[in-house]
């Protein structure tokens, strides 16, 4: 009855699905460390300190990338700093106010299905709403605007699930204690919420930075001579640099291209550091 | 006995949405007592409790009728604001729930943070509710220690703390104990009892030995209506009601 020969085909059946989630994690990172790599051989030869610091130029050997870096950091600050107070702002009225009001389960439906819309969809909005219509131009402003919609539903979504993770003993023991709705979601709801709101919002602000299609049809600039002095000045951003030098026809470009991508993917990496830093630091206070 | 009730619960009914859960209660709780709820699951206890602080309307198409009066005054009246009303009324939930982010002393003193302003002699408060609490001596060396990092048993003596300290008359408790080991509930029982002192305390239990040891009065309820209230003793030794006598002793529930 108990003999170990029987269970053979439950333990061949349990090492092969070991083994195929092992391939799931394998597969997926090798393709990645071949890209990674095969950019950094081709990266290395031009990322130095002149290459961050200098401007675009037509000869591959002297172009850098610092009006695009610096593009990057501006729109994506300005991004951030609108899209996470509303998002976040949207997220405790969806969770704490509308509360399984029809109006809330149709406006969540609606986010859930804006988070699967082409970002370019979003550039073309940007640039009849922002550009055209309020007469911000081809600026950092507009940029900002457009890449804030395109993530203003992942804020909402990553902040919503944040919120609703927080037990609802703790707003009732908040309630019982005589405190409104406000003081419970401003000092008991918010901080729990936090680590899982840093997160997603970081998160998606390292999707916005990655972003071009977008910023093509907004109007950013591939060749800046100057850095952008303020919210209506024309701007380059990272990936729309390295979009341009790969379709040179000079093959010096494709090199700066990959030390572009190298570029990107530091800051990428910084961001998402941050954001795990964050979330530690925050969750350290509680279990 | 003393004459005027503490609250007095009149022709309360209460429902989600369709489903009416109370029927028609009525109830004189005695001041600076311990009144215990008891009955089978599902017979209306908690809501009853939570519909004495107006918690029960925080819950979506949650809907109370008839009159609760404290003190004489109808707390259901318009002109009632649910928010102070439930400082003056204080809830300790069947789970302990300490704010996971604040530490010891900030938990004691939750009611007051939360509403606006923590006084300056904060310590004192701290001391005296911990104390009122029984859990000084075990906490008094690590006050700035996350509330969450105490065992059970001392986490819902923390939220019975943090219950006194915004010095309601009335405290509700929802099965204090079930969530707890047996020397902690040995405790928590005491401590209930103590209170009772100055305190009108209302504490619902499934537990019918804990009614009979920690309460003045107990109510028997069922299926969402009063069967029978009367003093502990009287309630536990010979009740009135046939249904009263089978539920304590045992032939169902």
């Amino acid at each position: 009855m108990m003999n170990k020969d029987q269970r053979i085909g439950g333990r061949i059946a349990e090492w092969g699905f070991r083994t195929m989630c092992l391939a799931a994690v394998i597969i997926p990172l090798l393709v990645l460390a071949t890209l990674v790599i095969d950019v950094a051989i081709d990266g290395t030869q031009r990322l130095s300190w002149e290459f961050i610091s200098s401007y675009p130029s037509r000869i591959a050997e002297q172009a850098g990338v610092l009006p695009a870096l610096v593009g990057s950091l501006f729109v994506i600050a300005m991004t951030g700093l609108l899209a996470i107070p509303i998002g976040v702002a949207a997220a405790v009225y969806l969770n704490e106010y509308g509360k399984n009001s029809w109006v809330a389960n149709i406006i969540e439906i609606n986010i859930a299905n804006l988070a699967g819309v082409p970002s370019v969809v979003y550039g073309l909005l940007g640039l009849g709403l922002f550009v055209r219509f309020a007469g911000m131009g081809r600026s950092v402003l507009a940029a900002a605007c457009t890449l804030a919609l395109l993530i203003l539903p992942i804020v909402i979504m990553a902040s919503r699930e944040a919120l609703r993770s927080v037990p609802s003993s703790l707003r009732e023991a908040s309630y019982g204690l005589g405190a409104t709705k406000w003081e419970t979601i401003r000092q008991v709801v918010l901080p729990m919420a936090l680590p899982g709101i840093l997160t997603g919002t970081i998160l998606s602000i390292s999707r916005a930075i990655g972003e071009t299609a977008p910023l093509i049809v907004v109007g950013a600039v591939a060749y800046m001579t100057f850095l952008p002095d303020g919210l209506n000045s024309s701007f380059s951003v990272l990936p729309i640099q390295i979009y341009d030098w790969t379709t040179r026809p000079q093959a010096e470009f494709l090199i700066n291209a990959a030390a572009g991508i190298m570029v990107l993917l530091s800051v990428m990496l910084l961001l998402n550091t941050v954001a795990i830093l964050l979330r530690n630091k925050y969750q350290k206070r509680m279990y | 006995m003393s004459s005027t009730p503490k609250l007095s619960i009149s022709e309360m009914d209460a429902s989600y949405g369709d489903h009416q859960v109370l029927h028609s209660i009525d109830m004189q709780i005695p001041a600076q007592q311990v009144t215990a709820l008891i009955g089978p699951s599902g017979c209306g206890k908690s809501t009853y409790l939570r519909c004495l602080n107006r918690m029960h309307e925080l819950t979506t198409s949650a809907t109370v009728n008839g009159t609760v009066e404290l003190d004489g005054a109808d707390i259901y009246h318009d002109d009632i604001d649910p928010v102070l009303l439930r400082r003056r009324i204080g809830m300790v939930f069947q789970k302990p729930a300490p704010f996971p982010t604040w530490s010891i002393a900030d938990n004691v003193l939750a009611g007051m943070k939360l509403t606006g302003g923590v006084p300056d002699n904060a310590d004192e408060i701290v001391e005296k509710a911990l104390k009122g609490a029984a859990l000084w001596d075990e906490v008094k060396d690590k006050l700035d220690k996350p509330g969450t990092s105490l065992s059970g048993g001392q986490q819902q003596r923390l939220c019975i703390a943090r219950a006194i300290t915004v010095e309601p008359d009335v405290l509700l408790m929802d099965e204090p104990c079930s969530a707890i080991d047996p020397v902690a509930t040995a405790r928590v029982e005491n401590l209930i009892h103590e209170l009772g002192e100055n305190y009108t305390i209302v504490v619902v239990t499934h537990n019918m030995q804990q009614a009979a040891r920690i309460s003045d009065k107990t109510a028997f309820l069922m299926m969402g209506e009063l069967v029978e209230f009367d003093d502990t003793s009287k309630l536990f030794s010979n009740p009135a009601k046939q249904q009263t006598e089978d539920y304590i002793t045992g032939k169902f529930g």
